[in-house]
């Protein structure tokens, strides 16, 4: 369930990376200040673990397919949450970096998911509160299901919202709902039950190892709401900044043009400063329709930009459609066709660079 | 010099699963010396090495490196001076490189950068491990992070050092080559071993370990000599000691550079 | 991640890359990392409907693996592995997107077969260039150059210890798992039970471990504070590097160049 770069717009990719670095700063100035460096390489090593537990996998009971452990839940558990997000975190960039899972700014959008919820929700005010002071096998179970379902429920629908935000992706908000949120219904369980099993196992073996990431969370209500005071702050910080400038759907331009010229309608603004802009927009507008335009482009897509959402875009592309379509079809083919040939013009580069190095 | 005494009494430790893997251990360490302890798996001998740079507390008795007790306060002196060569390699060398791992310690003693670099290099040299300097520890054979491990704790010129199995997984060469290493070494060297032969040839003086206990402290001949000793604490005499099985007589021994000093002591 | 044996072993294959020395390999990290950064910021900025004008950017990850001289067949294989989760998320596109955009001659193509190769596009490009990242710079060279560019240090250490173990777990793990598929007589998987015992295992070792590291950092003079030996600087070309390449990237998000050539050509034949 890892985000993808190719899913994500700017806006929402630097919004969540900032949220996810915010909170890593903040938990590192934990780590350091309550001098728990002892935990510096108790964490890496953990991390390192789950990566080899991941290689072990087991018969999901009553299906006959194989799963294996995600590990947030249990991480959380073994090193409270402020290591445990940061090594969470610590695996997902490993995953980015060298399996592929999602790329480099989906990274924040990953550790929000599957290491806020897990390590600042899900373990504190589930799992903490129904294991209590004296843990059972009983109560371990049902923790670990009830924190383990409601963590990947929780980052699912972060998914769902940030796929549906970015706007790349077609798929309607109900449908991608219904369909994430059951399917995490699963694998959550069957996570929840791995991670009971697991910690039942170092309960009865080394009941310590649990305690130990007992004393750090004393005060944890009141730290973890400091957790998202800072990731709230640094998101709307940035989730404003980036989409006044670079919106998808140029309403903080359009107001900002309101505010400027002090008038109600955009439409009748003619000044220098309009035009400017425009052509701004049109030059590094976020949803530019050039594969549906002329490549004159028409007078009043350029004199509005501050109106082409993504949908009247499709509209005006239809609508044009009947008109010019044989000039679109022009710019589009050749568009393909200039396409395919700087490809291949790279590749060519790219050979004859390697072939001089080989040589050299 | 008696500062560089090393004092253990009454040495006791309990592990936190109740295991009592140390129960009563005293000797002293003059200056200089050079000994082995022996014993079989789980008889102790990594649980003791740990408590000389107080890695593990005891949980009862008391160590004294060079007059100095070892506690809370004295840690980092005494870290300082016992340079300690733990059992898995994999344990110690846990920087990106092997240039990182061997200038960890200089670096955090506060040798300034160019004393670093020159001591890491040379230190290197010393283990026969110059060329794998720039190389992540993961992609290195078993003896060679054997190597750069006992390289971390000489770039800290430690002066008592302390080795847990050094020639575990050596080759021929790369353990004749620690050997000669170890006997250059002019300060106090404790270390364990299953490797005989090497304690006979480098030691002067061998502790027996036993279920947590001394069992036996004196010269490595005389404790090789006893047979019934050797026996009990589930040892054997060193190959050098046993007479040859090919021709039947005289001892077993492959040519080597370096004479050792007391060598075809047979007994009857 | 079932086939995560092939992952590790792939890894230590893209770690080796970073050992290669070239005009790239010698730069100081945080310039790569920069560029990357810009690099995939432009590739995202697009439209989902955008599709020619990506293409130019192809000329990054060319020209890296040629100065490189990175293995080009093994980075393709591993782009190639996308990540599951877009294909599946990015083939609803021609379900619900079905207005036809564009004709091809006779052919109608909808909106959502266009965003969804726009979609395999972007991946290729931005999965490729953390590939390329790490096969020119090195994981602890990235770990290091985001520490420096502000990342927390207790964070960058930690991050070290985790693929400085993944090496070693991995292989107690890739043991474990197979010796237990030795004794299962080919059945996939493993009950529950067996599982969490020798996870819980795999966990207690793997704490120990941890502790020993712990002193052994502590045997040698460690008292938390983590001091670096640096040598690379941020110089003249790093600077070039990254003026270059990110002037570069702007001026192709800026202007597109496909259609520019496409125009072109066309043009000539009309
Ligand atoms: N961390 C630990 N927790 C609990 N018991 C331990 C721990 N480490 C060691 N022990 C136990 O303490 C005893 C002594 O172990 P130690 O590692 O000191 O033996 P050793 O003499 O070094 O053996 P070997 O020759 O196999 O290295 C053993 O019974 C062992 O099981
Ligand atoms: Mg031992």
């Amino acid at each position: 369930m890892h985000m993808a770069d190719a899913l994500l717009s700017p806006a929402v990719g630097c919004t969540m990376w900032a949220a996810s670095a915010g909170t890593i700063a903040y938990c590192s100035r934990k780590i350091r200040r309550e001098m728990d460096e002892k935990k510096v390489p108790l964490m890496g090593v953990l991390g390192a673990f789950i990566f080899a537990a991941q290689m072990i996998n087991f018969t999901i009971p009553a299906t006959g397919s194989s799963g294996h452990l995600g590990g947030g839940l249990l991480l959380a558990i073994l090193l409270g949450p402020y290591a445990a997000f940061l090594s969470i975190a610590s695996v997902l960039l490993i995953q980015a970096l060298f399996f592929a899972d999602g790329g480099l700014l989906a990274l924040g959008c990953n550790i929000f998911n599957l290491g806020i919820f897990p390590a600042f929700i899900a373990y504190p005010l589930v799992y903490k509160p129904i294991i209590g002071n004296r843990p059972t096998k009983g109560k371990i179970v049902a923790a670990s299901i009830i924190a383990a379902v409601l963590g990947l429920q929780m980052g699912a629908f972060g998914v769902v919202l940030e796929t549906v935000a970015s706007g790349i992706s077609s798929l309607p908000f109900t449908t991608f709902v219904t369909l994430m949120q059951p399917i995490h219904l699963g694998i959550g369980v069957v996570e929840g039950l791995v991670t009971a099993a697991v910690v039942s196992f170092v309960y009865k073996a080394r009941p310590e190892i649990l305690q130990c990431a007992l004393p750090a969370q004393a005060a944890a209500g009141y730290s973890i709401r400091n957790v998202m005071i800072v990731f709230l702050a640094a998101s709307l910080l940035t989730g404003g900044v980036i989409s006044w400038f670079a919106s998808d759907s140029p309403d903080g331009l359009e107001w900002s043009i309101q505010k400027v010229t002090g008038k109600e309608e955009v439409e009748g603004v003619k000044g220098q400063l309009h035009d400017l802009l425009a052509s701004l927009q049109e030059k590094v507008a976020f949803l530019p329709d050039y594969s549906f335009k002329k490549q004159e482009t028409p007078k009043e897509a350029t004199l509005h930009p501050a109106s082409v959402t993504s949908k009247e875009t499709a509209d005006q592309a239809s609508g044009k459609q009947e008109k010019d379509g044989d000039s679109r079809l022009g710019t589009t083919v050749s568009g393909i066709l200039g396409g395919l040939m700087t490809l291949a013009l790279a590749g060519v580069i790219g050979f004859v660079l390697k072939k001089r190095i080989g040589a050299v | 010099m008696s500062h560089h005494i090393v004092e253990v009494k009454n040495l006791r430790h309990v592990y936190s699963d109740g295991t009592a893997a140390l129960k009563d251990v005293s000797f002293i360490i003059t200056h200089g010396e050079s000994v082995g302890i022996i014993g079989a798996n789980g008889a102790g001998k990594s649980t003791l090495l740990q408590h000389l740079n107080g890695s593990l507390e005891p949980t009862g008795g008391s160590i004294h490196i060079g007059h100095t007790p070892l506690s809370k306060g004295t840690l980092p002196d005494i870290r300082r001076t016992v340079g300690m060569v733990f059992q898995d390699p994999d344990d110690q060398l846990f920087m990106p490189t092997v240039f990182d791992d061997v200038a960890f310690g200089p670096l955090n003693l506060g040798y300034a950068t160019a004393d670093v670099e020159q001591r890491v290099t040379e230190v290197l040299e010393l283990v026969g491990a110059g060329h794998l300097r720039d190389k992540p520890p993961y992609h290195l054979s078993g003896g060679e992070k054997k190597r750069v491990a006992i390289a971390t704790v000489l770039s800290m010129s430690p002066d008592i050092l302390v080795m847990d199995e050094p020639t575990n997984g050596l080759d021929p060469f790369a353990r004749r080559q620690l050997m000669a290493l170890m006997r250059d070494f002019e300060h106090t060297r404790i270390f364990t071993s299953h490797d005989l032969d090497m304690v006979m040839e480098l030691c002067d003086r061998v502790i027996v370990l036993h279920e947590g206990e001394v069992r036996a402290d004196g010269p490595a001949m005389e404790i090789f000599g006893n047979d019934k000793l050797l026996a009990e604490c589930r040892l054997e005499k060193p190959l050098s000691m046993q007479g040859c099985p090919v021709c039947g007589g005289g001892p077993a021994r492959v040519s080597r550079p370096h004479p050792p000093h007391h060598h075809h002591h047979h007994h009857d | 991640m079932a086939s995560i044996n092939k992952a590790v072993l792939d890894l230590k294959r893209l770690d080796l890359l970073a050992n290669n020395d070239s005009v790239i390999h010698r730069l100081d990290a945080r310039a790569k990392v920069l560029v990357t950064c810009v690099f995939i910021l432009c590739i995202v900025s697009y439209d989902r409907y955008e599709l020619a004008a990506l293409f130019p950017f192809f000329i990054f990850p060319a020209v890296l693996i040629a100065l490189a001289d990175l293995p080009a067949l093994f980075i393709a294989r591993k782009i190639a592995l996308l990540c599951p989760f877009v294909l599946v998320v990015g083939i609803f596109n021609p379900v619900f997107d079905r207005e036809v955009l564009v004709y091809l001659g006779p052919l109608g193509i909808s909106g959502g077969w266009i965003s969804f190769a726009s979609i395999m596009v972007r991946s290729v490009l931005t999965v490729g260039a953390a590939f390329i990242l790490v096969g020119v710079t090195g994981f602890t060279a990235v770990c290091q150059a985001l520490e420096r560019l502000g990342m927390p240090q207790v964070f960058a250490v930690q991050l070290l210890f985790l693929y400085r173990y993944i090496f070693v777990l991995s292989e107690e793990g890739g043991r474990a798992s197979r010796a237990r598929e030795l004794r299962s007589c080919g059945r996939k998987g493993l009950g529950i039970r067996s599982f969490s015992s020798m996870i819980g295992h795999l966990l207690l070792r793997t704490w120990q471990r941890a502790e020993r590291i712990h002193m052994a950092m502590l045997a040698r003079g460690f008292t938390g504070q983590f001091h670096a030996y640096r040598q690379s600087s941020f110089g003249k070309a790093e600077l070039l590097f990254v003026l270059g390449w990110s002037a570069l990237f702007v001026f192709l998000r800026i202007n597109n160049v496909s259609r520019y050539l496409g125009t072109l050509i066309t043009g000539l034949f009309t």
